[in-house]
């Protein structure tokens, strides 16, 4: 019997592959096309302190082999959240991870305790990809010590052992270095990789098509920008578990990251296309993993580091 | 805001005719059951460019007609202008080749209750979901006009037997290739006040529905239309194709077209916010 659980910090799950977060709506647009119980976990949307409205339009732009995306982290707020959207993932059966975003550390702090009581999440991200207003809306995830304050704001606000996974952009010089500085800062786990800022120009009317300007990235163009990250994180923090994602649309993907080093993975863009690529994927990727003789997923986790050996 | 619409199911659905009319292709799919559950302002999601295309989204097209042919399964049709890379890939496609579908999606066109004078109006091949919507007015006992419009005569697209369920059809191009000279905004107001318009549905480029929503403003007429964003998904996951809307609580919030739409009340829509969020608008900051 092959054994698919995997963990993500004191988290459990039933299989290794969750949705993106910001790409499963409330988690009722895709329950029309499958049961969320299939999922190894819904990722939320990055939700903050207040409702958000998001950018203007154009919103998005695609790319070969992607999409360049600006939404803004639209959003009802985490009181309405609370309310409205964890109940109903809840009664759905579905394991909930609640993706969490701030713009100064007191906002990140803020939502930890509004969540630490809350019932039937399995873990935190914590999406750190965002800009600072106190800091010149420098992104937190930029820099080691603003991505070290909101992590340490998190964790001596959320209390038990609810996981804290910290998501980084790959966007900096050396994401090692950011690592190791959230996981000192108490993160559990690491969610790798969001978007790569990208910008088009839209040759017709010779400006930056997005309304935003720039946009994040995703899709199948950056999956070895993914595999590169998870690589690195993984062979210099073995132990820490990491929640893989970027453009992985089939199961041979989601092994290239877990061979990397992931223990899950997060499917987000690939969902525009299909709305069952999820489904699509887990049974891709535990057919990919018995042909390749593993027993469990955890044997294949990292298991592109293992040393040459001479026979 | 609403749900994702309660009928959609994902289905691979063969071409089964494939025809070039004018500056468009008029393609039928074989669709099974989900057929009978299309209604004129549906729209359909097709995946584009084949296993390992390097077009990763869905592309929607307006349903123009939907028939349910019980046990040997449901045909949907749809017009496609080949504008793009994803569009002109499924014009290319032939008769027998199966496409990954969903249908249908969106909100439909509110039907009315009472026998009452509608008037359509589609630009370009917006006015494809106009004619199953006729037909629904038309058995309803609703007298129904229509006015199409397009740069040239080349983009209309006005099958005969869609003619026939019309009592009045009004053709502007730009150009004056075909029809009066000028745009569908031009000949409105006349058609209107003849005909003494109650309702105006339309389909078209959101610049041509502003303009049609200023004149039934104006003129006190009501306005359903199908709006028209760049998706992503179009089925409410991406947030990619939001539009500010006054809801019934006077708030403006910026909406879903995939979801919400694509037709709208025009009145509630805030009109020429391209590029910017309205004042106002819930969450803005």
């Amino acid at each position: 019997m092959f054994n698919f659980r995997t963990s993500l910090g004191q988290a459990e799950f039933e299989n290794p592959i969750f949705t993106a977060s910001g790409c499963a709506g409330s988690g009722k647009e895709l329950a029309q096309f499958f049961d969320l119980t299939e999922l190894g976990a819904v990722v939320t949307k990055s939700i903050m302190l207040k409702a958000r409205s998001g950018r203007a339009t154009p919103r998005m732009a695609e790319t070969p082999s992607g999409m360049l995306n600006s939404i803004g982290l639209q959003g009802p707020g985490i009181d309405l959240f609370l309310e409205k959207d964890i109940p109903w993932l809840r009664e759905q059966g579905a394991r909930i991870v609640v993706s969490i975003a701030g713009e100064s550390v007191e906002d990140y702090a803020i939502l930890a305790r509004k969540l630490r009581a809350v019932q039937g999440i399995s873990a935190l991200e914590v999406n750190i990809s965002c800009p600072n207003v106190e800091n010149r809306g420098q992104v937190f995830a930029c820099q080691p010590a603003t991505a070290r304050a909101a992590i340490e704001a998190v964790r001596r606000n959320i209390g038990g052992d609810l996981p804290i996974i910290a998501k980084l952009t790959p966007d900096v010089t050396s994401i090692v270095e950011i690592a190791e500085e959230v996981v000192a800062a108490g993160a559990d786990a690491l969610a790798l990789i969001n978007t790569v800022l990208g910008m088009v120009i839209d040759i017709n009317t010779m400006r930056p098509k997005l309304a935003g300007k720039t946009g994040g990235l995703s899709g199948p163009a950056i999956r070895p920008i993914a595999v590169r990250a998870i690589y690195q994180v993984h062979e210099a923090l073995p132990n820490v578990k990491i929640l893989g994602m970027g453009g992985v649309a089939s199961g041979r993907d989601a092994l290239e990251l877990i061979l990397a080093g992931a223990s899950a993975v997060s499917v987000g863009t690939a969902t525009f296309g299909n709305p069952t690529a999820v489904i699509k994927i887990k049974e891709e990727l535990q057919n990919e993993l018995i042909a390749h003789g593993f027993d469990s997923l955890r044997e294949a986790v990292g298991y592109a580091h293992r040393k040459e050996v001479n026979l | 805001m609403m749900g994702i619409n309660k009928n959609a199911s994902q289905v691979i659905a063969e071409i089964v005719s494939n025809k070039k009319v004018g500056a468009y292709h008029h393609m039928v799919f074989a669709v099974g059951e989900l057929a009978k559950f299309a209604k004129p302002g549906n729209f359909v999601a097709i995946a584009v460019g084949g296993e390992s295309s390097s077009m990763v989204l869905r592309r929607a097209f307006a349903i123009y007609r939907a028939f349910d042919r019980g046990t040997n399964g449901g045909l949907l049709e749809i017009v496609v202008a080949p504008h793009g890379a994803g569009s002109t890939w499924l014009t290319n496609q032939s008769v027998g080749f199966k496409v990954d579908l969903i249908a249908p999606l969106g909100t439909a066109f509110g039907i009315p209750t009472e026998p009452i004078r509608a008037l359509l109006v589609g630009g370009g091949y917006g006015s494809a979901p106009l004619f199953g919507l006729s037909e629904v007015l038309k058995n309803r006992g609703c007298r129904v006009d229509m006015v199409l419009g397009a740069s040239t005569a080349m983009k209309i697209y006005a099958p005969l037997d869609g003619k026939r369920s019309v009592s009045s059809l009004t053709i502007t191009t730009e150009d004056g290739t075909t029809g009066i000279t000028g745009k569908v905004t031009d000949v409105l107001p006349g058609i209107i006040e003849t005909n003494q318009i109650d309702i105006i549905y339309s389909c078209g480029p959101m610049g041509m529905l502003e303009a049609i929503n200023q004149i039934a403003a104006e003129l006190g007429v009501v306005h359903q239309c199908a709006v028209e964003e760049a998706m992503a998904c179009g089925i409410g996951v991406c947030m990619t194709c939001v539009l500010p809307i006054r809801g019934e609580d006077g708030e403006i919030r910026m909406v879903r077209s995939c979801i919400d739409g694509p037709v709208v009340d025009g009145s509630s829509v805030i009109w020429g916010s391209k590029r910017q969020i309205p004042e106002g608008t819930w969450g803005a900051n």
